[in-house]
């Protein structure tokens, strides 16, 4: 199968509110696909309408080439869900919740336990297997969420934004997990806010704003799509700022803007690295950084949607946790 | 990692085997029992509140109401075990809030289970613990003077009949817990109905000495009849009215709370 997720023209509304309006995706087999978005895009309502838990007003979908809503059942069979809204029993200790799943799933008492061992040993959660879910701390409860979907061995992982409010090392830790599942041929629909973890995991990425797919392409993709890049060049010597400033706007033909004492301007024309070189080594500044980067996914957000990411989502955003 | 190995059926099946859902049920009902272990709170809450109940309404209600501790627990223990009946159909609503507001019903949504067996588990489980808290009120009443005068029978009979009637009446218990959006707001719903429901009976006080007003309530409220039903099969006196306008109230909580119950949680996930 070619395509392990397909959704076409998916509109689903709450009341005067649409979270997806109209969205397409297409995922291939084996692959992590990244969707992007902030609060409120309709990242969430996406994966709940692929995961079989929503039925959307219009358009369909299929997972593993069985329709979400006509073979539910089946979908259900391939699929594993790790998110907000798909949680562990906090009562149960960890063992006790991947029984429970095991057992649900099918298997019999003996392998139930098997695979409840072998998951919390490869989680690294074989010491805590026998406290409530309470106890444990974030990262250790997004393990178990995860090793939770990961009892039927599922073709297909929905991870809704896995890794908020984790501390980095969970977040890296994490990460490692996904790409370990992805290299054994798991596909992986994963939605964050976070513009790194789509560039560190997600081989494509779909960026959703207002329940629509704004663009799409591979995280490289997208980066050139919004343009150039940026020649940033941070000065030895603070005191230089002025003349970097000066000879950076003068190479580019545009206004830099300083942070700190790195002095960053979009250039287009080839041929600006080596100009800014003769012209800083012929006004004698000692550069401690000199460097030619592609835009980053914030600022390719940003030219995007008109607004940053994070920190300029819209009023009344918290569309998926008062549907929920 | 092993963990990962891709494994999961090629050709998932269509549909669920017939004893599949019974399966489902039963598992997710160890799951709901298996959870008092952790919380040894639930089981004190399932087991002191009933048993602090007798004891204080025997010695402290007891002479005022009917002359002595031991006329008054033959009279009381019925209502005692209607009440608690009651309140323990409150356990389904907020469990079932819970698993909605903190992402379980959705885990296991997700999963290739039974439509109905969260919400079956979770009535089976609450009827176990039911059956438990009834079987800790006769056992304490009968140490403190409660004689079964229809023997066995008798008390098998009190049995079915406050099972079954728990179970159209947890649908009430379970329309709150969907339409609410946190547990507490169940318990709350809990005290202000139950607590005014159960005490406008004759649950624990002959319906003669109430205002006449009150009476007309008493003798059409539930928990008289069921209160009734149950005296006569433990203690002697009619059985058949009661016992049919009992089950006859079941069938009417059911019927109007089952699809309304159905339908809020359809709505809700």
């Amino acid at each position: 199968m070619e395509h392990a997720i397909r959704a076409e023209g998916l509109v689903r509304r709450f009341g005067d509110t649409t979270a997806l309006a109209g969205v397409d995706l297409a995922v291939p087999t084996g692959t992590v696909f990244g969707l992007l978005g902030p609060n409120g895009a309709g990242k969430t309502t996406a994966v709940r309408v692929l995961s079989t838990l929503l039925r959307a007003d219009e358009g369909h979908a299929t997972v593993g080439g069985f329709d979400v809503v006509r073979d539910a059942h089946r979908v259900r069979q391939l699929i594993g869900l790790t998110g907000q809204y798909a949680s562990v029993d906090e009562t149960l200790t960890g063992f006790e919740n991947l029984l429970l799943i095991g057992r649900l799933l099918g298997l019999g008492r003996a392998d139930a336990k098997a695979r409840a061992r072998q998951l919390l040993a490869d989680f690294h959660l074989s010491d805590a297997a026998d406290r409530a879910a309470k106890t444990y701390s974030g990262g250790m409860r997004r393990r178990l969420d995860l090793a939770a979907s990961l009892v039927g061995r599922p073709q297909v992982l929905f991870l809704d934004e896995p890794t908020t409010g984790l501390d980095p090392r969970s977040r890296n830790e994490l990460w490692d997990i996904v790409r370990n599942l992805v290299s054994d041929g798991v596909t992986v629909l994963l939605t964050t806010q976070y513009l790194e973890e789509a560039d560190q995991l997600a081989s494509e990425i779909a960026v959703v704003d207002h329940g629509r797919v704004i663009a799409q392409g591979t995280p490289e993709e997208l980066k050139t799509r919004t343009g150039g890049q940026t020649l940033a060049v941070r000065p030895a010597d603070a005191d230089d700022l002025p003349t970097v400033v000066a000879i950076a706007a003068e190479v580019a033909g545009a206004t830099p803007e300083v942070v700190q004492t790195t002095v960053t301007v979009p250039v287009n024309a080839p041929g600006v690295l080596p100009a800014v070189v003769r012209r800083l080594e012929a006004a004698e500044i000692p550069v401690a950084e000199l460097a030619l980067r592609g835009a980053s996914l914030d600022e390719v957000f940003l030219s995007l949607t008109g607004h940053r990411a994070e920190t300029d989502a819209p009023a009344g955003a918290d569309l998926e946790g008062s549907v929920a | 990692m092993t963990a990962t190995t891709v494994t999961a059926p090629l050709t998932p099946a269509r549909r669920l085997g017939p004893t599949a859902g019974l399966r489902h049920t039963l598992t997710l009902a160890w799951r709901s029992l298996v959870q008092i272990k952790h919380n040894p709170m639930e089981l004190l809450d399932l087991s002191i509140q009933p048993v602090m109940f007798v004891l204080l309404f025997t010695y402290v209600f007891g002479g005022a109401i009917s002359g002595s501790p031991g006329d008054y627990l033959t009279f009381a223990l019925p209502g005692i075990i209607v009440q608690n009946a009651f309140f323990a159909t409150m356990t389904t609503g907020f469990g079932l809030n819970n698993d909605l507001t903190k992402g379980v019903f959705d885990r296991l949504r997700a999963l290739p289970i039974a439509r109905w067996a969260p919400l079956a588990g979770r009535i089976l489980a609450d009827t176990v613990k039911q059956a438990w808290s009834v079987s800790l009120l006769v056992g304490v009443g009968m140490i403190l003077g409660f004689r079964l005068e229809n023997g066995l029978l008798g008390l098998l009979g009190a049995f079915a009949l406050l099972l079954a009637f728990s179970l159209a009446a947890s649908w009430i218990s379970v329309l709150v817990g969907v339409l609410v959006n946190e547990p507490e707001k169940v318990q709350i719903f809990g005290f202000m109905v139950i607590f005014p429901l159960t005490f406008t009976s004759n649950a624990f006080v002959p319906t003669e000495t109430m205002p006449g007003w009150l009476q007309s309530w008493v003798e059409v409220n539930p928990v008289t009849i069921l209160a009734d039903a149950l005296r006569g099969l433990l203690v002697g006196g009619p059985v058949a009215a009661p016992v049919v306008q009992s089950l006859l109230w079941a069938g009417v909580l059911a019927a109007i709370f089952a699809p309304l119950a159905v339908r809020g949680l359809r709505r809700r996930v």
